[in-house]
């Protein structure tokens, strides 16, 4: 009997590398993604043709975006690829995946994990009002559907995203308000180590923020106290800087505090997991190679850890490489420890970022009672912090367990940070030490109705 | 370290072991309650959430009874009423046969004071018209459904604030005979002297009862649960099927909870998961029998580590080895509604020697006197396709 295909999880930079490695090598892996086209978040196609071209979708990285696309586009015959699809389980070499309300199982010999990232975001009071949206999901709309998410628009939270995000809607003609950006103008100075590294992404960066502040836009930071403000959707932004309240009108708002990985599938797939510091985030604990502790499942791209889109695009390759050695296949060992001396590189860069961005990790320990950390089952910080005293916890599963918190929709993918950070400053433990919230499946929703593809046919 | 003195010594933060000691406690013994993870996240936590009586075999009615009494009172005894909802629970039947059987349990039970009410098929469209297809069923008013989640880590926080020692991540390594007590040897070094050890170890009470020479064919079985996202009101009671294959019910925020089929183990055995294959029977099954599901989206699944005895019927009473030691693990699956009232048994067989409700059909005794294990044959705890 021959050995079953490799399956890849996610057509994002990191996917996309991957299968064109493990294709090279004969191989032909299936290709499993949640999105109609490939591109990942950061590549992301249009849904319909409306007219803008890559320069206008991708700016300064069309060049990139549009090699991805043709790279896979050149695939095709030799892989197979499942858009629209959802892995929604991963157990003992058997995949399930969701298609138009049909489950296949299919069985993959070599796994690589390339889910990508979502954006992370902490609890403010207002975050769940209407209007407020991820910087991650302007972007989506921006990019996917030619649309803005308002006319007034602020953009706030921290990382290189928000700076992108707003320069992008200014391009693309909305009225961007303010950037408020948590980070102290101080944390910047950390750049300048990253202009070593990579000139051109700090050049770039510093662009974004000139030509914002030439168009008059109010860049600000190290703000704090953030909220939005507003009853039926979003009005305003609040916020603290130098000790003084200021206040803005608007009628949307960009928010994020950079990305997170997305790791369920690996959790799901048996991986470990260690905590990483940089990111105060659990992730797979693998090798450079992206091999992780279970043999034959592998992990590159964002989901990984927060690297990037460049980055990805290595480390997919890099992953397929291992993928193909440990198969007893042909592999090019030179490339693979060129491409892992510049993925070290890059998570050099990452740290620069890490510090001219900081997480403020704080936001969540300290968020007032009233306000909901887990939007799914409507938990409150409040809730969170007496279920800690009342049951005399110190565990983020047992925390769930009582609270609800994390049990919703998004299986506490946007939640969990911030009730690990609430139940650590509760309980004086560290981050670390509480725990990460275990995987279960479905990793997203499934229809009830999900018919198995024997029965369906 | 100096070691802990205690009058007893409880293996196992479940349900029943948390409710034994808050029992014991509010009659003036001091009591450590050790669990090797977290007190109430095995089978106590992770089960269905039934509060059943409806179902269950004759002979352990008289027990159940205590316990539907306690479950209103939740409130005033731990702080927390664990979303307890006394909806009434619905048996359908879905054959002629099924409902002969129903009909027949009823007839058994008819002095326990379940209540039961046998409902036509034509009945049955008027008041449950969410119902798909069902030939007739059994309605019991008084029982209902509550937040399995909750009521252990209820009772252990309440036995907490009581003043017992509750020790968590504490797994007991050894327990022996020390003159009139016992020694138990627990996590660090960590000692405890105890006049009374119960064994509410759950899925890992064999292990213990081995080691003081009673072993028993307990295996381990892991239920397998699917949730909705929060939905209108559908399931306005707690359902259970005879012949089993499905229950449900929905709590008060939405969400449906959907049981039946198993789940697996992981690497590690003392965790599972639910089985993709049969998820998704269960979920095909709710979206069939109810039609307002068919819709909805299935958001998590949840399973665990729960103990089955081959009788179904649980091991409750004093060791026949050793005087000391008492035995309360094994409920099949069908422990949550008993367990705060075996919590009182215990702590009148500790206190008393004895307990004035009957419990000699559960002694270690069947297991261990040379005789193979009865069946029960009507009711029972929860089989593979039977409800918990």
């Amino acid at each position: 009997m021959s050995r079953a295909q490799p399956l890849i999880v996610g057509a994002g930079p990191a996917g996309v590398r991957a299968a064109e490695t493990l294709a090279k090598a004969g191989l032909r892996p299936l290709v499993v993604d949640e999105a109609p086209a490939c591109g990942g978040q950061i590549y992301r196609q249009p849904l319909v043709k409306d007219g803008r071209d890559a320069h206008d979708l991708y700016g300064s990285e069309a060049e990139k975006a549009e090699r991805l696309h043709r790279a896979f586009a050149a695939l095709s015959g030799r892989i197979d690829h499942l858009p629209r699809a959802l892995v929604w389980n991963l157990r003992d070499g058997r995949a399930d995946i969701a298609v138009d309300g049909v489950n296949r199982t299919v069985n993959y010999d070599g796994l690589i994990l390339a889910t990508g990232a979502s954006d992370r975001v902490l609890p403010v009071p207002g975050w769940t009002l209407p209007g407020v949206f991820t910087l991650g999901g302007s972007q989506v709309a921006l990019k996917g559907q030619g649309c803005a998410i308002g006319r007034r628009v602020v953009f706030a939270g921290t990382g290189p995203l928000l700076y992108l995000v707003a320069w992008q809607y200014m391009k693309a003609g909305v009225r961007v308000v303010a950037v408020l950006d948590a980070a102290p103008l101080s944390a910047k100075r950390n750049l300048l180590g990253g202009l070593a590294l990579y000139p051109a992404i700090i050049l770039r960066g510093a662009r974004f923020a000139a030509e914002l502040k030439l168009r008059g836009v109010m860049l600000r930071h190290g703000i704090s106290d953030l909220s939005f403000e507003g009853k039926d959707r979003v009005v305003g932004v609040r916020w603290r800087e130098k000790g003084r309240e200021n206040y803005l009108s608007c009628d949307a708002v960009g928010y994020g505090l950079n990305l997170r990985p997305e790791t369920q599938l690996a959790d799901l797939a048996g991986c470990a997991f260690i905590f990483n510091e940089r990111d105060r985030v659990f992730v797979p604990q693998r090798e450079p190679s992206g091999r992780t502790s279970v043999r034959g499942v592998y992990v590159a791209g964002d989901g990984a850890g927060i690297a990037g889109a460049d980055a990805a695009e290595l480390a997919g390759e890099r992953a397929a490489l291992a993928l193909l050695e440990d198969r007893g296949l042909q592999h090019a060992a030179g490339r693979a420890a060129e491409l892992e001396l510049e993925l070290a590189r890059i998570s050099r860069f990452r740290d620069v970022m890490e510090a001219a961005f900081p997480f403020p990790a704080h936001w969540a320990a300290t968020v007032a009672d009233d306000t909901v950390v887990c939007r799914c089952e409507e938990v409150t910080a409040g809730t969170l912090r007496s279920c800690v005293r009342d049951f005399a916890l110190d565990e983020i599963n047992r925390l769930k367990a009582v609270s609800r918190v994390g049990m919703g929709r998004c299986q506490g993918r946007f939640c969990g940070a911030s009730a690990a950070e609430i139940l650590a400053a509760e309980t004086g433990r560290s981050v670390a030490a509480v725990g990460r919230l275990r995987g279960q499946p479905p990793v997203k929703p499934v229809p009830l109705t999900l018919i198995p593809r024997e029965a369906a046919e | 370290m100096t070691p802990l003195r205690v009058d007893v010594a409880i293996i196992g933060g479940g349900l029943v072991g948390s409710s034994a000691a808050l029992a014991l406690r509010r009659m003036g013994m001091d009591v450590a309650l050790l669990d090797r993870r977290y007190c109430g996240a095995q089978a106590s936590g992770v089960n269905y959430g039934g509060v059943r009586r409806q179902g269950r075999p004759p002979e352990q009615l008289p027990l159940s009874q205590r316990s539907h009494a306690i479950w209103p009172k939740l409130k005033s005894l731990i702080g927390i009423d664990g979303e307890f909802l006394r909806s009434g629970h619905l048996k359908l039947a879905t054959t002629e046969a099924d409902m002969a059987s129903l009909e027949a349990y009823a007839a058994k039970v008819t002095d326990a004071g379940l209540e039961l009410e046998l409902i036509g098929h034509n009945e049955l469209r008027r008041r449950f018209p969410w119902v798909g297809d069902a030939v007739g069923a059994s309605f019991c008013p008084g029982d209902g459904h509550a937040n399995p989640r909750l009521v252990a880590t209820g009772f252990a926080a309440a036995a907490r604030r009581a003043g017992v020692h509750v020790l968590e991540n504490t797994p007991v390594t050894g327990v022996t005979r020390n003159g009139e007590g016992f020694v138990l040897e627990a996590g660090q070094g960590l000692k405890v002297m105890a006049g009374t050890v119960i064994n509410s170890a759950g899925a890992w009470a064999d292990e213990f009862a081995a080691s003081f020479g009673e072993p028993v064919p307990l295996k381990r079985i892991y239920p397998s649960m699917i949730v909705t996202e929060p939905m209108a009101p559908v399931l306005t009671v707690n359902i259970g099927m005879e012949g089993g294959g499905i229950y449900a019910r929905q709590v008060e925020r939405g969400n449906c909870i959907v049981g039946g089929e198993r789940g697996e183990p992981l690497s590690d055995p003392d965790f599972s998961r639910p089985r993709s294959d049969g998820a998704m029977t269960i979920m095909h099954r709710a979206a069939t029998l109810f039609p307002g599901l068919a819709k909805a989206q299935a958001i998590r699944f949840w399973s665990g580590t729960e103990a089955e005895m081959p009788d179904r019927n649980p091991v409750l009473g004093p060791s026949l080895t050793t005087p000391g030691l008492i035995h309360a693990f094994g409920f099949s699956g069908a422990g949550f509604q008993i367990a705060p009232g075996v919590g009182e048994v215990l702590a009148e067989l500790v206190r008393d020697g004895r307990t004035p409700t009957p419990i000699e059909a559960f002694s270690i005794a069947r297991f261990t006197a040379g005789s193979p294990p009865a069946r029960t044959t009507v009711g029972s705890g929860a089989g593979e396709k039977q409800e918990p």
